[in-house]
């Protein structure tokens, strides 16, 4: 069984961001694999462990995207890949799938493809389902456990975490599946890995190895314009500390405050 | 270039979701600078009610594809339909509730019809044919303006509870009934069941959520917090902290990889408020923080802050609030 899992370079969850003339900037916090993506790497080392075969790992990104897919590697994943092209610099989640797709459909026999349900960075959540719809493949987004994976009836079952609850359902293989935290708890890189990690030749394509040149340099037709970045104005006080001779008369003033606020 | 602007009533087995009602609230104002109509799509099996509900909202039309392949919403089936109504009608605007369904549909329409949507805004600005709207990004820390010039149609998906609802008006609307695209045999992904579904208000609905983090030292240190939010009718969330030690189940976690959150009030009780945990709930209207420690992070983002031993302070809070609201 061939799985593949996409992951992603974000900035650290806890870095700190700034806008300089108007591009975004994290000073020297360290860059990451996306968090959601650990889930999605760990599952799809599980499945490897239970039903072999092997797992690759893409990531599209500039050169140093490489540092996501040695961490991915030191976790377990037998493969690299990184779609990396001079032309490319701020896709949005459309032409992102669409490149992830065509990559995809020139592996050999993906049965599985795991994406995290989000990237921290621009937190849109495409583009999972928009490769789902590329590749023609069953699409399960929010997936809290793989039920079931039955490769001789090329079929799998999900339970999906919605709003209201859990769903169960089904689909066929080959799916692409995006999973929430509940999944897993994903590994951490073992001694070994980082070793092998650290010798990894990571496969590079470029735009033009998937034939893609033309179509997407055509110049992002339809593609959204991310115009201007801005900060958040904080709240530039601290919270009102709530005081009074004891508890109660916290308790009342803290009433108060909440109805005079309209909020109960 | 079409015009129109279109809403998509989203729902949980017929049952419509209030940030259905904020996306009909964004339409009708969009659609007046514009001098257009507003369209709802109302997709499900057996949803006369809902229809009539939305009828409550909406002056102009409905699309109703009333269908048993319509039962769960399924992207597929839900996509299919939507686009092809889009070639027939073509509107400018589409607007989706930014949840679980309305990401999905957003992003098949987004590949199906060739354009980038934008999910999860929290400000629309029309003004003729351009259109810009404001997305947080980057776990709220920064907010992007993104602009939509040029995009047909321009699909836009809402965060829930950014908008206010829409008022009910007397209008009657025009009733357009479709078929469904696909059969069932078409469509790849089956519905099996449903588990757990919750009786609760779901977090991304709640007006007012009460969380509860380590600093309540066991599962059971979660009663004084669920009576809380029983009495305030409200959603019990929870910091990562708390549900990774097993005292609560991840669907009430709150925070960058649990729920993003946008009630009016949201009592954090023993959460440290690390930046992870702020990412789910910082545009709260009205945050209150429990805590022992005047330093604790949450004091920053907490417009109220108690410090107290929540096992203390929460029975008094609650029998003062019981009072109150009798
Ligand atoms: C990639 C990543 C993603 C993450 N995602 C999330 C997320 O989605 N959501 C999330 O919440 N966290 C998330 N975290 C974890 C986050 O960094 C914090 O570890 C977590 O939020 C801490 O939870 P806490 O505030 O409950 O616990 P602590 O930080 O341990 O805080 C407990 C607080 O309770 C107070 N306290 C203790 N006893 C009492 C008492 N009796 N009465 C009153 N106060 C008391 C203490 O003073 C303290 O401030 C993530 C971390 C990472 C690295
Ligand atoms: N450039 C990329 N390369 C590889 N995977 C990606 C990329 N962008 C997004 N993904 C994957 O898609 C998921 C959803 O990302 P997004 O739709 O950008 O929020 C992430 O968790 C990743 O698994």
């Amino acid at each position: 069984m061939h799985n593949l899992v996409c992951i992603k370079h974000t900035p650290d969850s806890a870095a700190k961001m700034l806008v300089e003339n108007g591009q975004v900037s994290w000073g020297d916090a360290p860059m990451v694999v996306n968090p959601w993506d650990e889930y999605a790497i760990e599952e799809a080392l599980s499945v490897r462990d239970k039903l072999g075969g092997r797992v690759t790992a893409l990531t599209m990104g500039p050169e140093s995207s490489k540092e996501a897919l040695k961490t991915a590697i030191a976790m377990g994943c037998d493969h690299g890949i990184l779609i990396s092209d001079e032309s490319m610099s701020s896709y949005d989640a459309r032409i992102t799938s669409i490149v992830i797709s065509k990559a995809i459909a020139k592996l050999d026999n993906v049965q599985l493809v795991f994406f995290g349900k989000q990237a921290i960075d621009g937190d849109t959540g495409l583009v999972p389902m928009s490769v789902a719809y590329t590749l023609g493949w069953s699409g399960f987004s929010y997936v809290a456990e793989l039920a079931e994976i039955d490769i001789d009836n090329e079929s799998i079952g999900v339970i999906r975490l919605l709003e209201e609850g859990r769903q169960s359902c089904s689909g066929k293989l080959p799916a692409v599946i995006s999973v929430v935290k509940e999944i897993n708890e994903p590994r951490y890189p073992s001694f070994v890995g980082i070793r092998k990690a650290s010798k990894a030749e990571i496969q590079v394509l470029t735009l033009d190895d998937l034939e893609l040149g033309d179509q997407i340099s055509s110049k992002h037709n339809g593609s959204l314009n991310w115009s201007e970045l801005q900060e958040i104005p904080r709240k530039s006080t601290d919270a009102e500390i709530v005081e009074g001779s004891d508890l109660n008369s916290i308790a009342s003033e803290l009433v108060e405050k909440l109805i005079e606020d309209k909020v109960i | 270039m079409g015009s129109g602007v279109w809403v998509y009533i989203d729902h949980f087995r017929s049952n419509p979701l209030a940030a259905s009602w904020e996306a009909m609230s964004v339409a009708k104002l969009v659609a007046s600078k514009l001098e257009t109509s507003v369209t709802s799509l109302v997709f499900g099996n057996q949803i006369g009610q809902l229809v009539e509900e939305t009828s409550k909202y909406v002056s102009d039309t409905i699309i109703v594809c009333d269908d048993h392949t319509m039962e769960d919403f399924r992207v597929e089936a839900y996509g299919a339909l939507a686009a092809q109504l889009y070639q027939e009608y073509e509107p400018q605007i589409i607007l989706l509730p930014a949840t679980s369904r309305g990401r999905d549909l957003s992003a098949f329409l987004s590949m199906k019809l060739g354009v980038g949507v934008v999910t999860d805004c929290i400000d629309v600005d029309v003004e003729g044919e351009y259109t810009k709207v404001m997305r947080p990004v980057y776990a709220g820390k920064l907010n992007a303006k993104i602009s939509l010039d040029g995009l047909h149609p321009q699909i836009i998906s809402l965060r829930p509870r950014a908008f206010p609802e829409a008022e009910e008006c007397n209008g009657a609307p025009k009733i357009i009934e479709v078929e469904a695209v696909l059969s069932e045999s078409d469509i790849m992904v089956k519905v099996l069941d449903y588990s757990d579904s919750r009786g609760d208000v779901s977090l991304t609905d709640a007006n007012i959520i009460v969380s509860g983090g380590r600093g309540v030292g066991g599962p059971e240190g979660f009663n004084p917090v669920r009576e809380l939010a029983d009495v305030l009718d409200a959603s019990v969330g929870a910091s990562r902290a708390a549900v990774d030690s097993g005292w609560i189940s991840y669907d009430h976690q709150v925070g960058q990889t649990g729920r993003t959150v946008s009630p009016d009030l949201y009592i954090a009780c023993g959460i440290s408020g690390a930046i992870q945990h702020q990412a789910g709930m910082r545009t709260s209207k009205i945050i209150v923080a429990i805590n022992k420690d005047i330093d604790a992070p949450i004091m920053k983002l907490a417009h109220y802050g108690i410090v107290a031993d929540l096992f203390e302070f929460l029975p008094i809070f609650i029998a003062e609030l019981k009072s109150y609201l009798k």
